[in-house]
């Protein structure tokens, strides 16, 4: 085939490509076409891979081949071993290198072009600038957030004094850094690193005084944000696929966070520069409660009260996924309605550590879909139940929100469990959730603690049950 | 190609990725999340392209480290988010 017809076919398949990205995201907006989806986008991922290496001028295979294959077993192995919990900080940490490899694409090229002596044009200067400036903030951005998911970082807020000012401090002298680039003919490497070093430490400064409980808004917007830089290496590279790809991603990872930021009740502003959780004091409003005991129960007696009940609501929480315990609630779930009881799930749209994702450790369980009920839904039979479980979950289900405006969390939805007749809260001990915030539903009069591991309590209390 | 075919795609590509995503129910925020990210890892191929015209050592690095997270980020995120929805999946039979 002569070059010019090979490359035509090479931008076909370019094409196709983009043609996937777009279908496949389409038809992940319905569940029962996902998973389609996401093998529409591997087929065009492959299709545009193919092309590449299919195009002329081609060489270094031993080393393509290497990285490919080494990326390929590592990346597969990974995401198949990793357990459920953790695939908030996988996406994360997945997101950082997508970032990584842009700003490594930027810096390619800018050192080939100055090794050549090849002044780019305008459109490429900005462009490779612009690339390197957001695919390195996305690159450790999304490290920090993997660190506080991971709990490697502490997930409360990290501020220094004056932090805003210092970022808006290296946000212009990131502006400046770029202009230098841009307006020298020759500009030198060192500045160009000085540039990446730049923005990688903004990514470090910018995240650290988000609260652990925004990761979830926060990875959904580097997402977004490496999107962009990959669309902008499309424009360095003169490349379809990843102009289209990079832009679509750029464009839609925006829209998912701001419907995430809406499940949220929170502006993104708010989430960005809050710094929700950084007082950690619930506020004046708990002086009511203050020095109050909470009430403990052993699993028997929490067994007599599930025994007794007509109606329970299972409200689970991130604790109940660490503890890896949905099996054991599956499993008690079953002998309740086997003895008559009325079970159901109440899932808020953050449960867990991402919206989704406590219906995917759900699933995992064989938990039937039509005993979970959103928010909207369950909230208002919360005062008919006899027993509300609460498994894990304390932020959720903090009442402060609904009143307290000095409380971090005020505004957000919450499950309204106080309500019901009994609340049971199952938690390893009293420290505060992941924002931070204490929790006044567990020293409330119909409240009662069962502490320890989810899993184990859980599992005790089934005994416990089979027992009576 | 001409600036203004490549802004033309750009852009266009921007607003097929607004109107794309609409009314997606809460469940599906993490995988379509996890699914962008790894369509973003497309990256890869502009990571292969460079390091297939690397002619120095040190440039070879740069490209090789390039594919290398593009690679990860690709079938790493294509993997996870097929996990997740493979989940939903087991879910469906058990509404039956």
């Amino acid at each position: 085939m002569n070059p010019e017809a090979l490359r035509d076919w090479i931008d076909v398949g370019y094409l196709v490509a983009a043609g996937s990205f777009i279908m496949a995201l389409k038809l992940m907006n319905t569940p029962s076409k996902a998973r389609h989806g996401n093998w529409v986008a591997m087929g065009g991922m492959a299709i545009a891979l193919i092309a590449t290496l299919l195009s002329p001028g081609m060489g270094n295979w031993e080393w393509i081949i290497g990285a490919v294959l080494v990326g390929t077993v590592i990346g597969a192995v990974s995401a198949r071993k990793i357990e459920m919990t953790a695939i908030p900080q996988m996406v994360a940490l997945l997101n950082g290198l997508g970032g990584g490899a842009v700003a490594l694409i930027a810096l390619f090229e800018f050192m080939d072009q100055t090794n050549k002596g090849i002044t780019p044009d305008v459109v490429q200067s900005v462009t490779t600038v612009l690339s390197a400036i957001i695919g390195s903030i996305s690159f450790s951005g999304s490290l920090i957030a993997f660190g506080k998911l991971q709990e490697i970082l502490p997930g409360r807020p990290i501020a220094f004094k004056g932090q805003q000012i210092f970022n808006l401090i290296l946000v212009i002298a990131m502006l400046g850094l770029a202009l230098a680039i841009l307006a020298f003919g020759h500009p030198t490497l060192v500045l160009f690193l000085s540039l990446l070093g730049a923005a990688l430490v903004l990514g470090v400064t910018g995240i650290t005084p988000i609260g652990g409980a925004d990761m979830p808004v926060v990875i959904s917007l580097l997402n977004s944000f490496t999107g962009c830089a990959a669309g902008l290496a499309g424009f360095v590279l003169s490349n379809n696929a990843l102009l289209i790809g990079g832009g679509l991603v750029g464009a839609s990872g925006l829209i998912l966070t701001l419907l995430m930021c809406t499940a949220m009740n929170r502006s993104l502003g708010n989430v960005l520069f809050g710094a929700v959780g950084a007082v950690t004091s619930g506020g004046g409003s708990a002086s009511a409660l203050a020095g109050k005991q909470p009430k403990s129960y052993t699993p028997e007696d929490v067994a007599i009260l599930l025994n007794n009940a007509n109606s329970v609501v299972i409200v689970p929480g991130y604790g109940m996924a660490v503890a890896q315990a949905q099996h054991q609630v599956k499993e008690l779930a079953d002998k309740l309605a086997h003895l008559g009881v009325d079970v159901k799930y109440a899932i808020h749209p953050v449960a867990g550590r991402m919206p989704g994702h406590m219906n995917v450790l759900l699933a995992e369980a064989d938990v039937p879909y039509e005993q979970l009920y959103e928010l909207e839904q369950i909230n208002p039979l919360f005062p008919e139940t006899d027993v509300v479980l609460v498994i894990g979950a304390n932020d959720v289900v903090n009442p402060a929100a609904r009143y307290d405006k000095t409380s971090p969390i005020y505004g957000m939805p919450i499950l309204d469990v106080d309500k019901a007749r009994t609340v049971v809260v199952l938690k390893r001990s009293m420290n505060p959730g992941f924002a931070g915030v204490e929790n006044e539903l567990f020293l409330m009069d119909n409240t009662v603690m069962a502490f320890g591991s989810a899993k184990t309590t859980v599992s005790k209390i089934s005994a416990a049950l089979d027992a009576i | 190609m001409s600036l203004i075919a490549v802004v033309t795609i750009f852009i266009l590509a921007i607003f097929v990725g607004l109107e794309v995503i609409s009314k997606v129910p809460q469940t599906l925020h993490t995988p379509l999340m996890s699914a962008t990210n790894a369509i973003h890892g497309v990256v890869v191929v502009g990571g292969l392209f460079v390091l297939g015209h690397a002619d120095s050592m040190g440039m070879k690095l740069l490209g090789t480290a390039a594919v290398l997270f593009g690679t990860l980020n690709v079938v790493g995120g294509f993997v996870v988010t097929d996990r997740m929805l493979e989940m939903f999946k087991t879910r469906k039979r058990g509404d039956k």
